[in-house]
């Protein structure tokens, strides 16, 4: 089980209290009209799924329900950092 | 290979077995090969075989990162069935369920193929609509599937508790009577073992690190941990590590790839007759032949290659099984481990061609991919040999996730294995 730091919170939390909502930093295509099938692929269904460092989307569900971002090492599990939603990637 | 007859078995018997030679050759890298399938799970070794087997081509090598079927082979539960949903789906496993019932004979390997029944169980006015919905569709494909009242279903399996005050009571559930387990290692060393015998060169502990194209894009072969080996065919059969190899081609794939866990109980003298399943309260199990409860849990929420997963998950299932099944209340746990399994969209699979020429994948067969290890290493191998899909495999391009045609099993059922 994850200890999860909710970064609103600024609290460490278990992990059922928090919803996993899956890859982060992904941008819906701004002109859908203009947008073609293999590019709504891409964002729909295509993901990185990296066996390393992977950024992702966790919702804090049963504490402040509020979105945010966190790194996290898939191998060994580690949290490395958590960010606020809407924070650009930390290096 | 020496073939097994009740000749040979008496006479090793008498011999005190010393006269058995080693099963398949585990071979060395050549410089080149008609065609290479990275990954010796079940469904890649499969795969070698209906090449050597059934398209003649036997210049083939499986490459393999650690041992031969220590992946999700080895780590699986090993429930079998075909009654899924939608048409494309009951093409593909029940080819692959006709091929279960004749492999043992046809690789001259006990596979040990069990057809005990598998018993889906509803808990909810929603649940019996969607599998009375599955057995309808199935009885219309000519696929047995059955409804049982909660009675009958307590007939079918004597220690399952069908008290109506459960917090998730039995309301039915669904059977089909082919379903049942078989020996996961058995299938991957009759595999190895039949291909071998045909010429393929297994090559384990030989991880592939890149996979190299020529100016032109197409394939030519992969480097691994022991050189570079060619090959203008390369097939990818890798499961829960897909994303990572295809991205070594420069392909990015609809996957995500979860730890997903099982657990044996000690062994016990008979008391699980079949193999019940419950998606609501994600609880599988069945009894293995060596009386060890075998039970299957649900994945974790995040992608991961960690192979082991959360302890919070396997308890959320044993709390399941002891209240559908109280008679195993005092049963300890001896193992429990996990495998990774890569996930898609719809989960359905992804058989087919990829961008690449000559690159070749068989993957997303998610939580649920043992039961098709046969059909799947079929349909791949006439794929491969011939360049373009076989009829069943078709369906599963992965080009389906830019039509939007997808095969949705997820939504039809939200069921796992
Ligand atoms: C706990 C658990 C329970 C399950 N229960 C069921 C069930 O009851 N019924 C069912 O139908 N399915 C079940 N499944 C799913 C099933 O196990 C898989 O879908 C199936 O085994 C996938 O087959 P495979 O041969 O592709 O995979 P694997 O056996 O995982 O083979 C892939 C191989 O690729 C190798 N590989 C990876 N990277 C590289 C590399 N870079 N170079 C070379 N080789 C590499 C791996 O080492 C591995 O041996 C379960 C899975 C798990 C984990
Ligand atoms: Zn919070």
């Amino acid at each position: 089980m994850l200890i999860i730091r909710c970064p609103y919170c600024e609290a460490n939390r278990p992990e059922p209290e928090f919803r996993h909502a899956g890859a982060a930093h992904i941008v819906r295509p701004l002109d859908p009209s203009a947008t073609t099938d293999a590019e709504w692929a891409e964002f729909l269904y295509h993901r990185d799924n990296p066996r390393g460092t992977v950024a992702e989307r966790w919702r804090h569900i049963h504490g402040c329900g509020r979105f945010f971002n966190a790194l996290r090492d898939t191998v060994s599990d580690r949290i490395l950092s958590t960010y606020p939603a809407g924070q650009g990637r930390p290096e | 290979m020496r073939r097994f007859s009740l000749a040979t078995l008496l006479r090793e018997a008498l011999r005190g077995h010393t006269g058995w030679a080693p099963q398949w050759r585990d071979a060395t890298p050549k410089p080149a090969y008609d065609a290479i399938i990275v990954g010796a799970g079940g469904h890649g070794l499969a795969t070698a075989y209906y090449l050597a087997a059934e398209c003649g081509v036997r210049n083939v090598a499986v490459v393999e990162k650690g041992w031969l079927g220590g992946g999700n082979t080895a780590r699986n539960t090993t429930i079998i069935r075909s009654n899924y949903l939608w048409e494309e789906s009951e093409a593909i496993y029940e080819h692959s369920l006709k091929l279960w019932e004749d492999l043992s004979h046809a690789l001259n390997y006990n596979t040990m193929y069990s057809p005990r029944g598998v018993m889906m169980l509803a808990h909810t006015v929603h649940d019996e609509q969607v599998l009375k919905r599955h057995i309808h569709a199935n009885r219309l494909a000519g696929i047995d599937n059955e409804w049982l009242s909660p009675r009958e279903a307590q007939e079918f399996c004597p220690i399952l508790n069908t008290d109506p005050a459960l917090r998730y009571p039995v309301l039915g559930a669904a059977l089909q009577r082919r379903g049942g387990v078989a020996r996961h290692d058995a299938v991957a060393w009759g595999y190895a073992r039949a291909a071998s015998a045909l010429g393929v060169d297994i090559i384990q502990n030989c991880a592939v690190t890149g996979i190299r194209r020529g100016a032109d894009g197409a394939v030519q072969g992969v480097e691994t941990e022991r050189g570079f080996i060619a090959a203008p065919q390369v097939g990818v059969v890798a499961a829960g590590h897909t994303s990572v190899l295809m991205a070594m081609a420069g392909v990015r794939m609809p996957l995500e790839s979860f730890p997903l866990q099982a657990l044996v109980s000690e062994p016990v003298k008979p008391v699980m007759p079949c193999v019940v399943m419950s998606n609501t309260i994600h609880a599988y199990i069945s009894q293995s032949d060596k009386g060890e409860l075998v039970i299957g849990a649900g994945t974790d929420v995040y992608t991961s290659y960690s192979q082991r997963g959360g302890l919070h998950i396997a308890s959320d299932t044993l709390e399941a099984i002891c209240e559908l099944f109280p008679t195993v209340r005092r049963l300890r746990m001896l193992r429990s481990w996990g495998g990774i399994v890569d996930v898609t969209p719809d989960r359905s699979p992804i058989i087919g061609t990829t961008p690449v020429p000559g690159l070749f994948v068989n993957c997303g067969w998610g939580t649920g991919g043992f039961k098709a290890t046969p059909g799947s290493g079929h349909v791949f191998a006439h794929t491969i040999a011939k360049g373009t899909p076989h009829p069943i495999a078709a369906p599963f391009a992965l080009d389906r996730f830019r039509t939007g045609r997808l095969i949705d099993e997820a939504a039809a059922a939200a069921v796992a294995h």
